[in-house]
């Protein structure tokens, strides 16, 4: 579907789990990173790959929150706003960034450059307030530090 | 004190072989290959009293000794590390893996030798994404040394190391939840029994362990179960423990001291004290979100399972959250409720978890949760009540 390359890795990756089956989250990784959202095609191919109902996979593509069924922005942004980072100002933070891209949660700018979302805990709570770009985690944010990271991306 | 489980994260390249071998590393899982049986690793770690990190308190040594003692060819043994750090307020396992991997590794090896288990896959949620990468080029670093794959430093054991990402999903942190998901299912939990070690991933006998369990292991093999004794509260609080600091304190972090760490130490002085000197402390959470909440007049407490549980709230995965006096409890009940909700809210095996901290927050701090009701507003004035999600 995405290449030699590609199928080879995902080779190795079932080959990693006594069942096939064992392969679908690793499998849907490397189909995210490649084409950076998970369609019914790629749904499809993955069900045909490891021997699976396609319902099955798009079950767990719906399950699990970090895969995305749809095309997100260029830079994802994901605010914990979780207990420990709430104390440590992350409110102030997402409604900054509300008001800074004009979008709301779930949402994404026209452009196609940012998305943001409110998630939960992201386990960096001695690091607060943060929030994950992209693959990134960027702590002990200010807004500030926050605007002049935006400031930066192409 | 002698820093044990983090002696390494503050060192330049401690995540890279070289380094790890020149402070001793992969010392403990040779000498209990040439020299101890699976049972005889099992017994020491048993007798150490270490007790599972991730928050349940089991003893480690016991869980071990379920598993069955010969390997049918036919169901191998797997040994799953739980990387899956979710409960609000924990962020001690992802130190570990991104500053001191190869101390994870060799746990994790030294765990699977005495399951007898032949794969271990490290379930490491997704969001850890340069965690899981530190991983993988460590386990690549091993396998070329011999410390993984066929045959290990030449014994007769072999056993792979897997990483394997989640991908968002609290709920696979219980045990039985992650073995759904590794096995490419939604992460849903399975009743008990049959217990893991009978009948675990894939049908096959299986031990679940939590990261910073394992990351003892090499020094108990290394100095013995009488030394491990000899750290914290023996005898069934021992050795050193990893304390997650966050919320109004000055230095929020991670912090190693021997299990039984007064409370009162880790804020006033590890932590630095309270954020504002002009607010003094009014609760904590010690162990995630998911246990009961400390009122400041019963912070005099040692950090450490039975301490804890003696004041009716638990250590769990030793996630301290601090509140100071201009938190509004209310609106801190209602985040972690909100959290429950989202994470949970189709998964009744939370429903517990969302309700500890909920009746301990009503009972201690009823007043506030009157004042909203009753007079709609905020006894601490931070919140508005339209505020409170």
């Amino acid at each position: 579907m995405l290449g030699a390359e590609f199928e080879k890795r995902v080779d190795a990756l079932v080959a990693r789990y006594p069942k096939p089956k064992g392969a679908l989250l690793p499998v849907l990784w490397e189909v995210q990173r490649a084409k950076g959202w998970i369609d019914f095609d790629a749904e499809a191919w993955v069900a045909a790959r490891l021997g699976l109902a396609p319902a099955h996979v798009h079950g767990c593509v719906t399950f699990y929150t970090m895969y995305k069924p749809r095309p997100m922005g260029k830079y994802h942004i994901q605010v914990c706003t979780t207990l420990s980072c709430m104390l440590r100002g992350s409110d102030e933070l997402f409604a900054h960034l509300q008001r800074k891209l004009g979008i709301g949660s779930g949402e994404t700018t026209p452009d196609g450059k940012f998305s943001l979302v409110r998630v939960e805990c992201l386990g960096s709570c001695g690091t607060a307030p943060m929030f994950q770009l992209n693959d990134d985690f960027h702590e002990n944010l200010t807004l500030e530090t926050v605007d002049r990271l935006l400031e930066s991306l192409p | 004190m002698e820093r044990i489980l983090t002696r390494n994260v503050d060192k330049e390249n401690a995540q890279h072989l070289a380094v790890y071998e020149s402070v001793g590393g992969y010392q403990a899982l040779r000498k209990a290959l040439s020299s101890m049986t699976p049972d005889a690793l099992t017994d020491e770690v048993k007798k150490s009293g270490l007790r599972g990190r991730g928050g349940a308190g089991f003893s480690a040594g016991l869980k071990w000794s379920f598993m069955p003692k010969e390997v049918d060819p036919k169901r191998p043994h797997y040994f799953l590390i739980n990387a899956d750090e979710s409960e609000p307020g924990t962020f001690k396992d992802r130190l570990l893996m991104e500053k001191d991997p190869h101390l994870v590794l060799e746990g994790s090896l030294l765990g699977a030798f005495a399951i007898r288990a032949s794969v271990i896959y490290i379930y490491i949620r997704g969001e850890f994404v340069h965690a899981a990468r530190v991983l993988d080029r460590a386990i690549a670093e091993a396998y070329a040394k011999g410390y993984a794959g066929k045959n290990i430093l030449g014994s007769a054991w072999s056993c792979d190391v897997y990483v394997h990402r989640g991908a968002g999903a609290y709920i696979c942190g219980e045990e039985t939840a992650l073995m759904s998901s590794l096995e490419g299912d939604r992460g849903y939990p399975r009743l008990k029994p049959p217990f893991p070690a009978q009948s675990g991933v894939w049908g096959c006998p299986t031990t679940i362990n939590n990261v910073e369990t394992v990351a003892n292991v090499p020094f108990i093999v290394e100095r013995g179960a009488d030394w491990f004794l000899s750290v914290g509260k023996a005898p069934k609080n021992t050795g050193p423990k990893l304390y997650c600091l966050s919320g109004h304190v000055k230095r929020p972090g991670v912090y190693e001291a021997p299990m039984g760490l007064p409370l009162h130490e880790l804020i006033y002085e590890l932590g630095g004290g309270m954020l504002h000197d002009d607010r003094p402390l009014k609760a904590v959470i010690p162990g995630g979100s998911s246990v009961p909440v400390l009122r400041a007049d019963e912070c005099e407490v040692d950090l450490d399972f039975d301490s804890l549980a003696a004041k009716g709230t638990m250590l769990g995965s030793a996630g301290l959250m601090v509140m100071d006096s201009s938190t509004c409890m209310v609106a801190a009940m209602a985040r972690i409720a909100h959290f429950y909700h989202i994470i949970g809210n189709t998964i009744c095996a939370l429903g517990d978890a969302a309700a500890m901290p909920a009746i301990s927050f009503v009972t201690k701090f009823r007043d506030e949760f009157q004042h909203h009701v009753d007079a709609k507003a905020c006894l601490t004035g931070t919140v508005a009540l339209q505020g409170v999600r």
